[in-house]
Parts: C-alpha cells; structure tokens; sequence
C-alpha cells in the first residue's frame, strides 16, 4: 500500500467491484486517495481505470447494466447508502472528460454557472462571483474576462476543457475527477492543464485517468497502475515510475506491453 | 522484436563496456610503464587519454537521445547511472594519464630506493576497478556492494605512503623530485579507488533502486 498515511484519505475504497452485466470490469479493488493531492490512474485501455473513476462519482450507473459490490467512502460518509441520492454524490465529486463537452448553445458564463443555477441559485451577485471564482481557479479568467457573453464554442480546444474544469469547480466540489483531460489537446494547451491539476491541488482532491505516463510522473503525487480490472500496484509516484515492487508495472511502464 | 529504445539502450550498454575496458587498459598500461620504467609506453598511455574523452561525449549523447524518449523505472535508472559512470571512467582515464606522464619522468631519472606498498596499492584499485565493472556486466549488486569496503584500505595505504614518501625526502633531499611524482602516483592510485567506488555505488542504485551513496557522511551544522 502506498505511503499515504502523510495525508488524510479523503476517498477510502474498499472491496470495490464494478460489473456491466457479466463483465467483471473492475476487481475487488482497495484504495485510499489522499486529500489534497494528485492520485493518477494507469493501466492499458480496458484495464478498468475509467469504470473506476466513474464509480467514485456514481457516473457508471448511467449504464442500465452496471452494478457494484464494495464499499466508497467519501470523507466518511457511504456515497452508496440507500438514502444518498447520485446527484447529491455528483455535486461533491466533479468530473472532467477527455473531450471537452461546453453546452454549445450558452455562453462562457452561462457554463461556468450551470451547476449553480439547477441547483435553484439566482442571485446575480452570487453567480458573478463564482464564474469570476471559478475561472481563475480554472487558469482562464484572464483570457476571457472581456467576452464572457461570447458562446463557449469559441474558445479554442485548450481553452474549452479549462472551461468545463471552471465548470466543475463552480459548485464547489471536494474531489474532481478527470478522464484522460488533455489527450486531444496540443502540448501547450496539455501544459496548462497540467499546470492548473497541480495549483488546484491546494484546495482539492484530484483523481486523474491517463494514459500518458509522463503526464502521470509530472502532474501526480500517487499513482495507481490498472490491469485487467485489478489494482496492480498503488505507491508513490517517484516509487512507481523509478522503482515499482511488481513486474507487471515495471513490464508496463517501460513499454514492454500494453 | 526488440524495440528501438531497447536497441538504444544495448547500444548505450555496449559503448560503456568499450569505454570501460579502455580505462582498464589504460590504468594497467601505465602501472606497467611505472614499473617498467617504459617511456614509450607511457607516452601511449597518455595520447589514448583523449579516446577515452571521447567516449563520455558520445555516451552523454546517447543518453540524452534515450532520455527525449521519457524512460522509466529499470531503463531511466539505467540512463542516468550509464552518464555517472561514464564520468567517472572519464575521470579514472585523467588518472591513469598523469600516472603515465609520472612515469615518463621518472624514466629518465635514476631510481630511487624506496620501500612502498605502491604495488598492493596499484592492486587494490585495479582489482577493485575490474570488480565494480564486472559488477555491471554481471547486474550483480552484492558484488558492487563487495567493492566499497575496499577503499578504506587504499584511502589507509595513501597516507602510509605519503608519509613514508615525506619522511625520505627530509632525510634524502636530492631525492625530492622524484619523491613528489610518486606522491602523485600514489593519490591518483587512491583516486581510482574512489571512483571505483562511485561506479559501485551506482551499480548498487541501477539493481536496487537504493541509494548508498554519503550515507555515512556527517551532516553538517546548518550555518
């Protein structure tokens, strides 16, 4: 197990399994994510890391088929007890995907705010605050605070997945989850994002899915390697990337498969 | 297949080794002239010096061409301790060089009559040289750890010879050239040995991720 006794588990995973009718997707999966830092997920595709982190937020039961065994603790609290609602789980665990996904027909605003305004808020005060809020946070307040009212579609790619991460932060989440954030967008663009995961840190827990090592080595303090739906090894990520205990891991981050 | 990183990374391996059996060579041959007292030999010693430079530029190329490519765990431990040895073979070549000059001097001097433990001492390095090298064609980290102990003694011989050196040269001050180029046989012998030791040092990283090195030096009082 990692050494993440330093911090305090923000998400405390027990047992987890995640099944898509008999596909046994994700297995028997135990960790704890530390607050307040970078927990980056690895593995090939179809090792299970994205039906991972969908499971933290109750993203998978989306899918009709999908059932889970286990227990997800968030700051204590079951996110799985009968009397907690998905949406209310949603709200405190933000997510971010691959591909940038701003509401084509609003403004940049407009997104920033959405959140908030179906959660019943419309003080006008409020919501400039939070958008201002939000996009600072999000590293973009400085490229866009003279068009707010532009549609969100005009932003350049880069510029869109910042937005959708202001977006995830408007409501003030504890834990934000992010599906591969950079992986269409240029290096410069990739950069920033990166950039902003480590500021955010500060004040969030941050779980990412990459398949990008190296973005996994700079960006993370933890890393967690996937493969065939099972957590392989979970360490720190100078200990995974220089001197990981498991060959598989070692096998996998030196290229020698997946 | 092998990958083109691996064959990267074989071809880094294959140029150490080379680089390595040149400083080998390179501190023999100029024990030999010492003791031989062969002034052509010496000279070789010291004109291959430059082949041995050239071999730490082109294996910082390789490395840094390798490490473009973001190696991790085994091969970026690999890469790194590959630059660290080649220094430090770069380094035992520069020695091997001013043994030889030493020894093209002493050449055409008469003899001294000294009694030094300079031939256990020119041992001691060079075994321990070939140990550490062997450790790394091996990947045997309990031999690399073998080797450390080993430069107390050559670090204790320096010093007996240095004084056995000073003490002849007050009683026999004609003798006080010559003296002083065995003083500089002697601590570049001793300076082998350390680099001996870092090479081993860095064995021991590249096998176990575990890093040796100062790990008893005194941690000095904040100022």
């Amino acid at each position: 197990m990692a050494e993440t006794q330093n911090h305090s588990a923000a998400l405390t995973i027990k047992n987890l399994s995640v099944f898509f009718g008999k596909n046994h997707a994700v297995k028997n999966v135990s960790l704890n994510i530390a607050a307040r830092a970078v927990t980056a997920i690895v593995g090939p595709s179809g090792c299970g890391k994205s039906t991972f982190l969908r499971a933290i937020n109750r993203m998978h039961e989306l899918n009709p088929d999908a059932r889970m065994t286990g227990e997800i603790k968030l700051f204590g609290d079951d996110i799985y007890s009968r009397n907690v609602q998905p949406v209310v789980v949603r709200r405190r665990v933000g997510m971010v995907f691959q591909k940038s996904n701003p509401f084509p027909t609003m403004s940049i605003a407009e997104n920033v705010t959405v959140g908030l305004r179906l959660n019943g808020i419309t003080n006008r005060k409020l919501l400039a605050e939070r958008t201002e809020q939000s996009l600072q946070m999000a590293a973009l307040w400085d490229e866009v605070k003279d068009r707010l009212r532009a549609p969100a579609v005009s932003l350049s790619g880069g510029q869109q997945q910042r937005l959708c991460i202001a977006r995830a932060l408007a409501v003030q989440p504890e834990v934000l989850l992010m599906d591969e954030p950079a992986s269409a967008l240029d290096p410069l663009a990739t950069s920033k994002i990166e950039d902003l995961i480590v500021d955010l840190k500060k004040d969030y827990t941050i779980v990412i899915v990459t398949h990008n090592m190296q973005q996994a080595a700079r960006a993370s303090d933890f890393t967690a390697f996937f493969y065939l739906g099972e957590l392989v090894e979970f360490d720190t990520t100078t200990k995974i990337f220089t001197n990981p205990a498991q060959k598989r891991t070692e096998d996998y981050v030196t290229g020698r498969f997946g | 297949m092998e990958t083109h990183f691996e064959t990267g990374l074989d071809n880094l391996k294959q140029q150490l080794l080379t680089m390595a059996g040149h400083a080998e060579t390179a501190v023999n041959q100029a024990l030999q002239a010492l003791a031989q007292r062969d002034y052509d030999l010496a000279l070789r010693v010291k004109k291959s010096d430059s082949i041995i430079d050239q071999f730490e530029i082109t294996i910082d190329e390789l490395a840094i061409q390798l490490l473009t490519k973001a190696p991790l765990a085994t091969n970026l431990r690999f890469v790194t301790v590959a630059m660290k040895i080649s220094q430090n073979l770069e380094r035992i070549g520069d020695e091997a060089s001013k043994i030889a000059k030493r020894a093209r001097d002493l050449s055409q001097e008469p003899p001294v009559k000294l009694n030094l433990d300079l031939p256990r001492m020119a041992a001691l390095a060079l075994e321990m040289l070939k140990a550490s090298l062997d450790a790394f064609v091996n990947h045997d980290s309990a031999a690399a750890r073998a080797v450390i102990p080993c430069d107390k003694e050559v670090d204790a011989l320096n010093k007996k010879i240095h004084a056995a050196l000073a003490q002849h040269m007050v009683a026999n001050p004609d003798t006080i050239g010559r003296c002083l180029h065995w003083m500089v046989v002697s601590k570049s012998l001793e300076r082998i040995a350390d680099h001996a030791t870092n090479i081993a040092e860095e064995i021991v990283y590249l096998c176990e991720a575990e890093d040796i090195r100062h790990v008893h030096a005194p941690v000095p009082p904040p100022k």
